[in-house]
Order: structure tokens, then C-alpha cells, then sequence
């Protein structure tokens, strides 16, 4: 019927493999429905899901619960950059912007309600995610005019000026920034932070997840394949772009609510910071852009390997050497990201083992080889 | 604002705007042959504005001399770049991957120049840096002045390759359309490796110039390349004429805002400008197409 329908096809069956040279060619990996998803992959899934929750209770140092901490922040985020980059096609570098306010929201509705640190201020997180989609609104409208490399400019140009702002104005505090109330866990109770974002994270996945195997994802994945045949077809590409740009907004500004939390002030640099805005986007594309679960694998490595590397060499630039030289393997010998390569290769491995069983088939093993 | 002032920050717009020019020159040729975003060209001027201040300190050679030293230099890295990464970039998905690529290149330049110089703010000295000359009633810095005819002589020079040479057909056909090029008998690959190289090549010179009328370190590289992308898309994507018409425009915007009302608003003032050009000209301002056949 319509280019989103061949991909419907393609990506609820899960077996479709990218055709060569096809635009969207995370598209098969991910969103198999869950009628597809063996008893395997539900166990692998609840092993995991056991160890996050288990990981601060077993693993008790600080240090070490900070840094998952970290990495859950940056799962979040990255996956909820994902929802509309990966989704649309879109590069938004821009998003910053939505954490950085996240952060600010909450310090000031935290300061104005007189909300104390700790369990209070978590309840007010999706408030902060809530203003987050506020200032996407109009940031979409404007933003979205434009496509590809314009789209990317103006976004960088928007998060600039966001944070010139904040920088200048003087409900942010300007360079001095603002305090978050302290949270009144013991000292270096980092668990209460762990498992709210471990929380947001569920919360993310899910989301994601539905979007993906919805109308309303697939839609987005044809925007990305080629927008203009999609608007051809039917599709509200405009609607559509600001919902799910929306949508990421929200999340990203609840986590970045929880992060400066965490942190315990807001300062322009930090919040609205550029090294912010291309980290997600580079852990998203080393796991693989546009599936489930590789920007939560990408944000997990990298952003515990960033931490390590941080703590273990301070802050003399080995560290940036580490990550941009890692990255730039990994492009090498996966342009597509870990996930899709890996299974990529799973699949030819068990089509080569489907292939090679029969005896009958091996003449087409033969030929395949 | 008196008149003079407002002049005098024209001027200053002017002068500066060339040297901005030429960056941006580089990175919109990048742009236009390659269709690649190359955001580690910010980090680029800040390794050349490095690479003059060594030669001018530990092995004395003046900031100018040095230069036919940094420019080869810079040229082989951006060939480097392009042959270890933006070749093995496929055609479908390179103008996403190739931010990312040079993104992490510009991490690594960035971890480097970290590793080796740390976070101090440099400025490069000379004995024309901090002499000015009196001109039209105006005290003119010679920096300023020199940066600014190197900057149009450069940018004259790489007009004239573009459009009065062999070479610069081949990258003009390569620009308009890779397969056709490749049909009658250009060499594409090799185009585009020179065409990087000698994109990379100009931020030797921009990194001795900016490097000589403002204070640097290695994290300046984000502030810089915010403005070159604002330039060359306002330009218009692979214009050197938009690029210089861009980066004049933005830069005087700049100084005047800045003098008339306070430096601190004045980036604000053009990247809004920019969002708003953008909203309702796609393709820049002296730009003809909005974007490329998807």
C-alpha cells in the first residue's frame, strides 16, 4: 500500500532483513512485537532488569552507585533523544535545552513552593518534564521548519541562546547559578536517586517501546524514510515531528530534574552544556539509531567508561582521547552501531545453521557460503 | 550610541567578519563537496592558532612565516581525516554519521591539546598584535587589518581555484552532482581529498588570526564552530560569496548589538536572527536551494 506499510511489514514480522543499501536499515531490529519475543529474550530481559535492581543493594560503594547513577541518567536521556531523532530521522543537537530546564524548573519551583530536598522534590520531577514540553512547543514549531543540516543549525543556534540566557538573566541566578535543596538521605546515600531513575528509565523503555510498535511509530519511521512520499501518502509529518519531539522533551527534562537533583546546583554551563548535547546523540548512534535497546546499551558503556576514565585520569584530556578514539573504531568496523551489527550477525549465523542442517540443503549452504 | 561609535563598530564588524570568512570558507567547501557537517573545524582554528603559538615561542618563527609551515600541516591532517574516516561514510547516511564522525575527531583533537597545554587561556603576540594604525579618524589594530587583507586575499585566491581552474570544475561538477562527475571521467575520490585538505588547510591561517586578536584554550572550539555553522548556513550551503556576505553580516550584527547595547546580549541578538532567517529561508540568505534531493 504505502511505504509505511512495507515497513510495517517488515518491522512487526522482525525477520526482514535491510535490504542493501536501504535508508532505514535499523528499522528490522527493532519493535518485534510481543508476541514474537521468545521465553529467551523475556528472561534475558527480567536478568537484567534483576541486576539494576539488585545492583546498589549488592554493590554498596558510593563511588560506584554514582556513576550507575550516571549511567541511568544518560540511558534516559539518550533514549528519549532516540524517540525523536532515531524515530524521525531528524538530528536534534539541541537538547540540552530541555535538560538544562529541567534542572532550572525544578530548583526554582523547589525554592518558590519551599519543597525540601529528597522524596519531595522527586514527586515534583514530572512537573519538570512537563515544562520541558512547554518550551518544545514553540522550539518545535520554529525548528521544524526546516530539515537535515538546517534543522541541525537551528537547533545548536536555539541551544545557544538558551543558554546565553541563563547566563543573563536574573531569575537563573545568572553565573552563580542555583542551589537544590539537600536531600536528607545519610551521607552518600546515593540509592533513593538510583532507583527514581531507574524508575524514569522503565518509565522511557515503555514509552518508547509503544511509540515504536504503534501507528504513530511507524509514521515517524516513515518520516524518516522519505518525508515528502509519507506527506504524499497522508501522513501529518508536521503533527507528528512536534509530538514526538515533544514527547522526548518531557522526558529528558524530568531526568535532567533528577540529575541536578543529584547534582545539587544548576549553573548555565552545566545545564545547557554542548558536550550534553552530542553525548546522547554519539551514545545512541554506538548502539544503533533508531532501535530499542541500543542507546540504552551505547549510554551505559560510554557513560560509565567517561566516569571511570574521569575519576582514574582527572581531567587531563586522556579521557577525551579514550572516548573519541573508542567512538571512532566502533564507526569503523559497525557504521551502524553495536546493535544492528550483532544482530545482524546472530541472524546470519542461525541462517547459516538453518541452511546447513538439512542435508538436502547443502548445495544452497554451498552457494550461500 | 553616537555616530562614530556605531561606525567604528561597523568597522570592527567588517574586519573581523573577514577572518570569520575564511573559516567558514573552508568548512562550507567541506560542506558543499563532501555533504559533511565538520564540526571538529572549530577545534581545527584552535589547533592551528596552537600549532603558530609553539612555532612562535619555542622555535621563534614569526606568526606570518609560520604559517608555510601550519598550512601544509593542517592541509595533510584534513586528508588524513578524510581518507581513515569520511570515505568509508556511506552516501545514505552521511550527513548524520559525519557530524558524529568529526564530532569524536574534535574530542580527540580537544583531548590532545588538553593533555599536552591544559585548560590556561594563550593569546599569540607579536609586534603588529598590539600596534594600530590611524586611519579615517578611526585607531585601526594592524592585526586587524593585516587579518583582514590575508583573509580576502585567501579568500580570493580559493574563489579564483573554484571557478577559473580545471580543478576547481571538477570540484564544482563533484558539488552538483557526484554520479555524473564520476560518469565523465572525474576523479570524485580525489576531489573530494583535496577539497578537505585544503577546507582543513584555511583554518591554519583562521587559527593564527583568531588566535592573535582573542584569548584561547582548547575548549574555545565549541564557541567557534556554533558561529561558522551560523555563517555557512546562513550563506548558504558550499557559497564562498555567501559565506563572506554571511560572516560580515553576522559579525557587524554582532559588534553593533555589542556596542550599542551590551556584549553580553550580543550573540543572543544573532542567533536569533539566524533562527529567524532560517524560519522563513531555508536555504540561507544568498543560498538557491533549500536542501539537496533527499
Amino acid at each position: 500500500m504505502s511505504s509505511g506499510d512495507n515497513q510495517s511489514a517488515a518491522a512487526s514480522s522482525g525477520a526482514g532483513p535491510s535490504g542493501p543499501g536501504g535508508r532505514g536499515a535499523g528499522t528490522a531490529h527493532a519493535g518485534q512485537p510481543a508476541s514474537r519475543r521468545s521465553p529467551v529474550q523475556l528472561a534475558v530481559g527480567g536478568v537484567i532488569l534483576l541486576i539494576f535492581l539488585g545492583f546498589p543493594v549488592v554493590i554498596t560503594d558510593p563511588t560506584t552507585n554514582s556513576i550507575a547513577f550516571f549511567a541511568l541518567v544518560f540511558m534516559v536521556a539518550s533514549a528519549a533523544w532516540n524517540m525523536f531523532s532515531g524515530y524521525t530521522g531528524y538530528l536534534a543537537l539541541g537538547h540540552a535545552v530541555f535538560f538544562g530546564s529541567g534542572g532550572y524548573a525544578l530548583a526554582l519551583l523547589c525554592a518558590h513552593l519551599n519543597v525540601g530536598g529528597g522524596w519531595p522534590s522527586f514527586a515534583l520531577l514530572p512537573l519538570c518534564g512537563i515544562v520541558a514540553a512547554l518550551i518544545a512547543i514553540p522550539i518545535g514549531l520554529i525548528a521544524l521548519r526546516t530539515r537535515r543540516h538546517t534543522f541541525v543549525v537551528v537547533t545548536i543556534a536555539i541551544f545557544f541562546i538558551f543558554q546565553l540566557v541563563a547566563y543573563n538573566v536574573g531569575f537563573t541566578g545568572g553565573t552563580s547559578g542555583l542551589f537544590l535543596p539537600l536531600p536528607p538521605f545519610a551521607g552518600n546515600n546515593n540509592k533513593p536517586f538510583y532507583y527514581v531513575a531507574l524508575v524514569i528509565l522503565l518509565l522511557t523503555v515503555a514509552v518508547s517501546w509503544l511509540v515504536r510498535r504503534s501507528r504513530f511509530g511507524l509514521q515517524l519511521l516513515s518520516i524518516r524514510d522519505d518525508e515528502d512520499r509519507a506527506l504524499g501518502l497522508g501522513v501529518k509529518t508536521r503533527r507528528l515531528k512536534l509530538s514526538a519531539f515533544v514527547l522526548s522533551a518531557f522526558f529528558v527534562g524530568m531526568i535532567g530534574g533528577l540529575y541536578f537533583d543529584f547534582i545539587g546546583q544548576v549553573f548555565p554551563n552545566t545545564a545547557y552544556d554542548p558536550l550534553f548535547d552530542l553525548s546522547i546523540a554519539l551514545m545512541a548512534f554506538f548502539g544503533g539509531l533508531g532501535t530499542l535497546a541500543g542507546p540504552l546499551l551505547g549510554a551505559l558503556v560510554l557513560e560509565s567508561l567517561q566516569q571511570y576514565l574521569t575519576l582514574s585520569f582527572s581531567s587531563n584530556g586522556t579521557y577525551l582521547i579514550a572516548y573519541g578514539v573508542l567512538f571512532l573504531l566502533v564507526i569503523l568496523i559497525m557504521p551502524r552501531g553495536v546493535v544492528p551489527a550483532v544482530t545482524d550477525l546472530v541472524k546470519r549465523r542461525r541462517l547459516k545453521a538453518m541452511v546447513a542442517h538439512p542435508e538436502a540443503e547443502q548445495q544452497l549452504a554451498g552457494v550461500a557460503g | 550610541m553616537s555616530g562614530t561609535a556605531f561606525l567604528e563598530a561597523v568597522i570592527d564588524g567588517i574586519l573581523t567578519g573577514g577572518v570569520y570568512a575564511l573559516m567558514a570558507a573552508g568548512l562550507t567547501l567541506i560542506f558543499g563537496v563532501m555533504d559533511i557537517i565538520n564540526i571538529a573545524q572549530g577545534i581545527m582554528v584552535i589547533l592551528g592558532a596552537y600549532l603558530s603559538l609553539w612555532l612562535s615561542v619555542d622555535l621563534g618563527i614569526g606568526l606570518l612565516p609560520g604559517l608555510l609551515i601550519t598550512v601544509p600541516l593542517m592541509f595533510c591532517l584534513g586528508v588524513a581525516i578524510e581518507f581513515c574516516f569520511m570515505r568509508r561514510l556511506r552516501d545514505q547516511d552521511r550527513a548524520q554519521m559525519s557530524i558524529l564522525v568529526t564530532y569524536a575527531v574534535a574530542i580527540v583533537i580537544e583531548g590532545i591539546l588538553t593533555a599536552i597545554v591544559g585548560d590556561n587561556y594563550q593569546q599569540l603576540s607579536a609586534s603588529y598584535v598590539n600596534s594600530s594604525v590611524h586611519m579615517f579618524g578611526f585607531y585601526l589594530p594592524d592585526i586587524y587589518l593585516i587579518g583582514f587583507g590575508l583573509a580576502i586575499a585567501l579568500l580570493a585566491g580559493l574563489y579564483y581555484m573554484l571557478y577559473r581552474t580545471k580543478f576547481g570544475r571538477a570540484v564544482r561538477a563533484s558539488l552538483q552532482n557526484r554520479t555524473a562527475a564520476d560518469l565523465i571521467g572525474i576523479d570524485v575520490n580525489r576531489v573530494r581529498t583535496v577539497s578537505v585538505g585544503i577546507g582543513v588547510a584555511v583554518t591554519a591561517v583562521g587559527g593564527m588570526l583568531f588566535g592573535a586578536t582573542n584569548s584561547f584554550n582548547p575548549g574555545t572550539g565549541y564557541d567557534l564552530i556554533s558561529r561558522l555553522l551560523a555563517i555557512v548556513i546562513l550563506g548558504g550551503i558550499g557559497s564562498i560569496a555567501g559565506a563572506m556576505g554571511a560572516a560580515v553580516f553576522i559579525l557587524v550584527i554582532n559588534d553593533v548589538v555589542a556596542a550599542w547595547w551590551s556584549p553580553t546580549w550580543a550573540p543572543i541578538v544573532y542567533f536569533a536572527a539566524l533562527v529567524a532567517v532560517l524560519s522563513f529561508r531555508p536555504q540561507g540568505l544568498f543560498g538557491r536551494v533549500a536542501v539537496r534531493a533527499q
